[in-house]
């Protein structure tokens, strides 16, 4: 690691970390939502780090750019009251769940070694970036992409039909 | 030691640093030496920045100058030579203005979300090809600031956070109006941006990368991608309009309804980010249509700029191509601006869910089979497989004109209705417009119409005023 690429590494690593510290102590949910947004911006640039620009720019357009402009545009629906009245929405049973699966996925982290984990070779270097994925997607894992297409299509139905249903009501 | 002894021998020093670092090589070839990208990288983006805000300036007043043009008025002309100075008089004085924040406002978003607004329009032009590459002796510099292999998507990734500007500023300014435009603006921004983004999928099959260098590099080979997929550039330009927020789909701004829309507490140079922000986001569209659609840098009925070595006069050459399609969309967007009404609300969903949205994915599956077929029967990747694209495009598009459009968007409203229904309803309301005096506005018709057509609260669109009218 030259020191550029590692002033790099902790640079980003420390935003997300610090943005996603940000977003779960935040009381008012549009405020949490923005952090989560810069945790996604600062993964991206993780991503880009690993010479992996397709994910990197998928991440900040799919989870910045869609999922989290709903999740916004939701909060502003249900927080359309002065938020300091709102009743915070973190209960103490919440926490320490939440409390609970954080300590677990970083004593997973702990337990992990770079050893431990399946080795990858590294992708020839090309001037196409979406052949190599378009490539692995649509043939060894063609059967995970289809499952996880019509889970979704299946998640977009049911949000149609309970729409419907309240409407006719 | 005085400092005219010292300085020449600092100075060869200096110089001979500077040559390890920015070593000669061959002009044709992109540079090896990290420190000439670095260097050439920064130079960019301050002339692009600056550029990039001059231009907008400018379109400031090339946007009151063409309203005036098309109203028959003379425009701006008192601040300097035509009015030029105006941007600056306009920029100094929303400097000059208090600003004002509402006591409920939330004020840290209420204080980032013009930045919010105006920065993705910017940042989207790092990546669009503005020229061809310009040879130095340092080395071939690429005349985009960043030529990502990503540059496709990291358009539509960054463009399509332009919407948390409006969605925070409606919400954070604890306004009605205000948040009624941003929910607007939110709504209708997720909506046609799905329609945008599937509308380009036929130009990344054509060009089977997600650079836009290759995209370019593909139309010059193929012939421009508005010839071979003419019916996603038309989706694309529709859904350019109703991103960038402008006539005929300003309803987050709609200041007949809602005073100003998302930033009716906005004051002073605030208040003129979001200005920017918009003429910055018709700017950004304007380039990734040339760049799409439209060849981007390319020159038309020759091959001289793509062929051979790369010299600056082509460099300035084909960036002044890149800057006149730019230009001509540019102006388009005022002209429409200028000259059609605004959209109803549930007629701009219905367009973009009902209508531009299946269009859009059925398109994608023409073109894929097409594409297929013509790989299969042999036809070459170039002009052949162009035209033949062309043919298909043409049938299509008569058969969306002629026979989907009957009585929606273009042809008149009266074109779905029976003969004897027609001439009932002519007659009916030929009497109220006889009576008013003078001719009756467009928009008494418009509602008229919409309340005695209740039954059908499809798209009437501006046909079945003039059918009235001219009735």
């Amino acid at each position: 690691m030259t020191p550029f690429y590692r002033f790099q590494f902790y640079l980003f690593a420390l935003m997300a970390i610090g943005a996603a510290l940000l977003f779960v102590t935040r009381k008012s949910p549009v405020s949490a939502a923005l952090w989560l947004v810069n945790v996604m911006f600062a993964l991206s640039g993780l991503y880009v780090m690993l010479d992996a620009p397709f994910v990197a720019a998928v991440q900040v357009l799919v989870y910045a750019g869609a999922i989290m402009v709903v999740f916004v545009f939701v909060v502003m629906l249900l927080n359309l009251g002065r938020p300091d009245q709102l009743p915070d929405l973190r209960e103490a049973g919440a926490r320490i769940a939440a409390g609970v699966v954080g300590l677990a996925l970083f004593a997973n982290l702990l337990a992990v070694r770079r050893e431990s984990l399946p080795g990858v070779e590294l992708a020839p270097a090309t001037d196409n970036v979406v052949t190599p994925v378009a490539e692995s997607l649509f043939t060894e894992y063609l059967l995970a992409f289809e499952l996880t297409s019509i889970l979704l299509l299946v998640a977009i139905v049911g949000a149609v039909v309970l729409a419907k249903k309240r409407a006719g009501a | 030691m005085s400092l005219t002894a010292i300085s020449p021998t600092m100075a060869l020093d200096v110089l001979a640093d500077l040559s390890t670092w920015f070593p000669r090589q061959d002009s044709q070839v992109a540079p090896e030496s990290v420190y000439t990208f670095a260097l050439a990288s920064s130079i960019k983006l301050l002339v692009v920045f600056t550029l990039y805000m001059l231009g907008v300036a400018m379109l400031t007043l090339a946007e009151r100058k063409v309203s005036a043009w098309i109203q028959d008025r003379r425009g701006p002309n008192r601040t300097g030579p035509f009015g030029l100075l105006q941007p600056v008089a306009d920029g100094l004085k929303n400097l000059m203005k208090e600003e004002v924040r509402p006591a409920d406002a939330d004020k840290w978003l209420f204080i980032i979300a013009p930045m919010l607004a105006f920065i993705p329009a910017m940042l989207t032009w790092a990546v669009l090809p503005l020229a061809s590459p310009l040879p130095t002796p340092w080395g071939l510099i690429s005349m985009s600031v960043a030529s990502l292999p990503v540059g496709y998507l990291f358009m539509l990734a960054i463009s399509s956070l332009g919407v948390y500007g409006m969605v925070l500023a409606g919400w954070s300014s604890n306004n009605k109006y205000a948040l009624l435009g941003s929910l607007r603006s939110s709504a209708q921004m997720i909506s046609y941006e799905i329609a945008l983004g599937m509308s380009t999928i036929p130009v990344l099959l054509l060009a089977g990368n997600v650079s836009l260098n290759a995209i370019v590099e593909q139309q010059a080979h193929m012939g421009w991608n508005v010839l071979s997929l003419t019916i996603a550039w038309f989706i694309f330009l529709v859904a350019a309009f109703a991103e960038t927020n402008r006539l005929p789909f300003d309803l987050p701004e709609a200041e007949a309804e809602l005073v100003a829309g998302y930033h009716t507490e906005y004051s002073g140079m605030k208040f003129s980010l979001f200005f920017i922000a918009e003429y910055a986001n018709m700017a950004t569209m304007s380039g990734l249509m040339s760049a799409l659609f439209f060849g981007g840098w390319d020159i038309p009925f020759t091959r001289w700029d793509n062929e051979g070595e790369f010299t600056v006069v082509k460099t300035l050459a084909t960036l002044a191509t890149f800057a006149a399609k730019t230009g001509v969309f540019l102006f388009l967007f005022m002209w429409v601006r200028w000259t059609l009404p605004r959209f109803r609300y549930d007629q701009l969903m219905t367009l973009g869910w009902g209508i531009m949205l299946p269009l859009a994915l059925g398109y994608i599956l023409v073109i894929a089979a097409a594409s297929l077929a013509l790989d299969a029967l042999g036809v070459p990747r170039g002009v052949p497989f162009s035209l033949s694209l062309l043919v298909l495009n043409i049938a299509i598009g008569a058969v969306l004109l002629w026979w989907g459009d009957r009585g929606k968007l273009l042809s008149p409203a009266s074109a779905r209705l029976g003969q004897v229904e027609l001439a009932r309803r002519r007659a009916r309301s030929a009497a109220p417009s006889s009576m008013a005096m003078g001719a009756p506005t467009a928009r008494t018709i418009a509602v008229a119409e919409a309340t005695q057509d209740q039954s059908e609260p499809a798209l009437v669109g501006a046909g079945t005023v003039s059918d009235e009218v001219t009735n």
